[in-house]
């Protein structure tokens, strides 16, 4: 029994040894609890604050494409999508089943969902098909029981009422990459598009607006509880463009199925009303992604839908470009307004013979008659007196050959030959270069947009540059007055003695263009013819007399051109056409410069009353 | 002469310690305000059905407390032997939760064997040492079998594995070796080892547990990943501040960033809600129990009594440490519920159960229970 005393004495020690060690240690946690909770209080009341606020962007609209009139070109319309939200779904592949029977997805898109549905939270909607019509809108919401976990949204997607007809100066957005997204984090907000050529490149910025932010509560997971603090963007600036819509699209009709290009400027500022290429294709859908076969068929065909022939387009310039020789010539005094020229059918350089296109040649001609006549041998003197580097000069300030001020990403800057250029590619400039340079063929290559350009300079005497850009947000550009673009710097007269040349060749009986007279007999124009060839025809074949380039291969056949300006009298308008392959100038071009001067002269935006004033309002916001 | 108490049901009723049963209570009433408030301020799903639970607890407790503590003691061995054969099922067939067979499902019911081999190994240790004279138990070899019943139930829980749970088993044999009389020096002995082990363990430890102490070092290293819980943790507790954000008001618990917060870090939602104060409170009221446990032990009569008592509140107030030092960081991560706080109904009925048994020692403190023939 004593020791069982023993045994209670040593319970009793070792049972409060062990009560006061659990409360020394609870109280060591007193104490932790206490730095916690009071001593840091107010660093990890900071971290809390941090945790549950989450800031994020929100995409601004994008800013629309207008013409000139307020016509939207580039809009943003309502793009109808059904999401899965996957924990309102029971079971997602019993959705995605029962979604498929009405809704056939194929298996790349039915892969792509399971992907993303993986990869994402479960609150988060995934995007199963986008540009719904509206019946397959209403398939789905009838069907709403049968699909647990489907919702019909509106996104936004670009849209492009023109489409075709428009897409080579609007261009067109496309999903932007990491490193666009590296650059600015708003573009990796989804459905966002960065714009991808065109006035949409050209102008991305500003019609990508600034995010606004939204701070949101969240939960650990991301979930959002509610809406703290919202700031809203800057909306995406509108972009009104030069461009007369209506114009554009008659240009094109105008055009038919030629592979061409025209281009309608204002020859007074520069602006371009109308700016065509044919043929093209459809901006809406780089705005869901090419497919393959798309693409085959886009750059296997030799008429180039995506290449924009008024800027990059590169043409020998023919006879169009026989203007900047005279003015080369008249300027360096090579050549005066009096002087006579005569042409017997050719031109000998040493032991080769250069022709002229009318065999029996034109006898003697002053400058105006060899406009008029487009003699080639006229011109072959000019440019032997003048020289190349004259040539060159001249044609450069005419706006050949040279890289415009243009607002629009693409344009190739084409070629006028010179010396040291020559000399530079590791050869010795011959005489006979120079005789073929003046009459536009050998190695000169210009667009059809900087025979516009040319023509305006001509026509108006100032050095207007080609622009697209009208507004901004509502606000005018400069540019837009004749005053806002230095004088050529050559007298008048002198210019005149090329402007009647042009005069001649539509309205001059004898003349090489009759056929782009106008119909209207107030308002005369003025223009010139030009063919380029595409590949050397041999002498031997031209001297047999049966060269008749109508029998060549589509591809062999020369380019066919014809520039214009309207009126005579108050130069306002300038016109560029080129058909490819289309033969002679005279009889393909000319008459489509014709009518689509004619549709220019009507559409006149100085012959309107101002535009309505709901289009202005719409042009401005 | 011993003072037989009456027993017939309703003088036991009254030798029930109802100031005991009271703290209980009000540790459980802790639990329903926390679990209403993780639930973002409703009794639905959580509250509700912990003070369901808690009613049967009680009336479980209350029961046991009836049953002769000399009846309990009988079958102490068989149900060690019972909870050592549910150790092996949960191994064999046992449900897989993060990476650990922990529980059984029996009849709806989650069992979680570990937690009743904690109370069977208590009561049949109590049992070994009760008919030990003072003269057997300074014979080592009498020690033997103790040792090895300790081990084999920590050796299959260390292998479903359950590293905390191992640990509280294996302490809580060790404090009722210690309260029998075993000597110092033989816990140095074998304490002397321990460092050693703790190497050998590591390199053999699951990668989620060796993530947990890495995490633990070093939690800033992972804040996403493994260290996500304590950072999270603290940051709730923090800024609760001295008083607290109020009820329903913690941030933190709400959305969600705490992870399971009705469960393991229950303990954040009342640092958040009712700051140091209400904490500290809740602690006080923890440390109460743990002290109402230890005097039941130190009031007994007989030798068995004590030592369940001692090993019952020892078993208490490890998870609450364990707990509870969790959640503020001193320890990593163990996925120890707090207990009558947590959400949880098999962690509750174990607890309760263990009362119920603690709640016997203190009604028959006074019975005669005198050592087995086989002393001296």
């Amino acid at each position: 029994m004593k020791r069982d005393v023993e045994r209670t004495g040593v319970f009793t020690r070792r049972a409060l040894l062990l009560m006061g060690g659990q409360l020394a240690v609870l109280g060591t946690l007193g104490v932790r609890m206490y730095q916690v909770q009071v001593r840091d209080g107010a660093r990890y009341n900071t971290l809390a604050e941090e945790n549950r606020i989450s800031a994020r962007m929100i995409a601004p609209p994008r800013g629309r494409i207008l013409d000139r009139f307020g016509t939207v070109v580039a809009g943003s319309s309502t793009n109808w999508r059904a999401v899965l939200v996957a924990e309102q779904a029971d079971n997602v592949a019993a959705t995605l089943d029962a979604f498929s029977v009405l809704l056939p997805l194929s298996e790349y898109e039915r892969a792509r969902i399971d992907r993303e549905l993986h990869r994402r939270r479960k609150f988060i909607p995934v995007l199963i098909k986008e540009f719904l019509t509206w019946d397959e809108m209403a398939v789905i919401e009838v069907n709403a029981p049968d699909l647990p976990g489907i919702v019909v949204d509106a996104g936004t997607s670009r849209n492009y009422p023109f489409g075709p007809q428009m897409s080579h100066v609007v261009g067109y957005v496309a999903p932007p990459n990491e490193a666009d997204v590296a650059d600015d984090p708003l573009l990796g907000l989804p459905g966002l598009r960065i714009g991808r050529a065109g006035m949409e490149k050209f102008h991305d910025l500003g019609l990508r607006g600034r995010a606004g932010s939204v701070q949101l509560e969240v939960n650990a997971v991301g979930r959002v509880i509610r809406e703290l603090d919202r700031q809203e963007g800057v909306p995406g600036e509108d972009v009104g463009l030069t461009l007369d819509a209506g114009l554009q699209v008659s240009v094109l009709n105008t055009l038919g199925d030629e592979s061409a290009s025209a281009v309608v400027m204002d020859c007074r500022n520069g602006e371009v009303l109308a700016m065509a290429t044919n043929p093209s294709f459809d901006p809406s859908v780089f705005n869901s992604g090419v497919s393959q076969a798309q693409w085959l068929e886009w750059t296997n065909d030799r008429r180039t839908p995506l290449i924009n022939k008024a800027t990059s387009g590169l043409y020998a310039p023919g006879s169009t470009f026989k203007m900047a020789v005279a003015l080369a010539g008249l300027e360096s005094k090579a050549l005066s307004p009096g002087d006579h020229i005569n042409c017997p059918g050719y031109l000998d350089l040493g032991d080769t013979r250069f022709h002229c296109w009318r065999k029996g040649g034109h006898g003697t001609l002053d400058l105006r008659g060899g406009l008029k006549n487009s003699c080639d041998v006229f011109f072959y003197e000019v440019a032997r007196r003048t020289g190349i580097d004259h040539i060159a000069v001249m044609a450069n300030r005419l706006g050949l050959g040279v890289e415009l001020e243009l607002d629009l990403p693409g344009q190739r800057p084409g070629l006028i030959p010179t010396r040291e250029w020559r000399i530079s590619k590791g050869h010795a400039w011959n005489m006979g270069d120079t005789i073929v340079s003046g009459i536009g063929q050998g190695y000169i290559q210009v667009t059809p947009l900087q025979l516009a350009t040319y023509v305006s300079r001509i026509a108006s005497g100032r050095l207007v540059q080609p622009h697209l850009t009208r507004r901004l947000a509502g606000v005018m550009q400069p540019g837009s007055e004749p005053d806002d673009w230095p004088v050529i710097g050559m007298t008048e007269k002198l210019l005149q003695n090329v402007r009647e040349g042009m005069w001649a060749v539509v309205n001059e009986p004898g003349g090489t263009a009759p056929l782009a007279r106008l119909a209207d007999p107030g308002v005369q124009l003025a223009g010139k013819t030009g063919s380029a060839q595409v590949r050397r025809v041999s002498r031997e074949l031209r001297e047999s007399g049966h060269f008749d380039s109508e029998k060549l291969p589509w591809e062999y056949r020369p380019h066919a051109l014809f520039v214009a300006y309207a009126p005579y009298d108050a130069p306002r308008y300038a016109v560029a056409v080129v058909i490819e392959h289309g033969n002679a100038g005279a009889a393909a071009a000319a008459p489509l410069a014709r009518d689509i001067m004619a549709e220019t002269l009507r559409r006149d935006p100085a012959n309107r009353t101002a535009a309505p004033p709901a289009q202005v309002a719409e042009a401005r916001r | 002469m011993w003072r037989e108490p009456s027993f017939h049901l309703m003088g036991k009723v009254l030798q029930v310690n109802w100031l005991y049963v009271l703290l209980l209570c009000g540790l459980a009433g802790v639990g329903y305000v926390a679990l209403y408030s993780a639930a973002g301020g409703a009794p639905e799903p959580y509250a509700t059905r912990h003070a369901e639970r808690f009613a049967i607890g009680v009336v479980l407790m209350l029961a046991i407390g009836m049953i002769d503590i000399r009846a309990i003691a009988k079958i102490a061995w068989p149900a060690w032997f019972g909870g050592v054969v549910l150790l092996v099922l949960v191994l064999r067939m046992g449900h897989v939760g993060k990476g650990a067979q922990r529980w059984l499902e029996l009849g709806g019911l989650q069992l979680q064997p570990s937690e009743l081999m904690k109370l069977a190994l208590v009561l049949a240790l109590a049992s070994w040492f009760h008919r030990a004279s003072w003269q057997r138990m300074g014979n080592p070899l009498f020690l033997i079998p103790p040792v090895i019943a300790v081990l084999i139930p920590v050796g299959l829980i260390l292998k479903e594995p359950n590293l905390g749970t191992a640990a509280i088993t294996a302490m809580v044999g060790a404090t009722i070796f210690f309260a029998a009389g075993v000597r110092w020096w033989k816990f140095l002995l074998i304490a002397l080892p321990i460092p050693l082990a703790a190497q050998f363990a590591y390199a053999h430890l699951h990668d989620y547990q060796r993530a947990r102490i890495d995490t633990f070092l070093h939690p800033e290293s992972d804040p996403l990943g493994a260290g996500y819980n304590i950072i999270q943790s603290k940051i709730a507790l923090g800024s609760g501040g001295m008083w607290g954000k109020g009820f329903l008001q913690g941030t933190q618990a709400h959305l969600d960033f705490l992870p399971e917060k009705q469960t393991d870090f229950i303990f954040t939602i009342i640092g958040e809600e009712f700051g140091f104060v209400g904490g500290l409170a809740v602690m006080v009221l923890l440390g109460l129990i743990i002290i109402g446990g230890m005097l039941i032990a130190l009031r007994c009569r007989h030798q068995f009594g004590r030592l369940v008592a001692l090993g019952i509140s020892c078993n208490f107030f490890l998870y609450v440490f364990v707990n509870i030092a969790m959640v503020m960081g001193v320890i990593p991560v163990g996925g120890v519920p707090l207990p009558l706080v947590s959400h949880g109904g098999s962690a509750m009925l174990t607890v309760m159960v263990g009362f119920g048994v603690l709640m016997s020692v203190h009604v028959h403190r006074d019975v005669e229970f005198p050592r087995a023939r086989d002393d001296r």
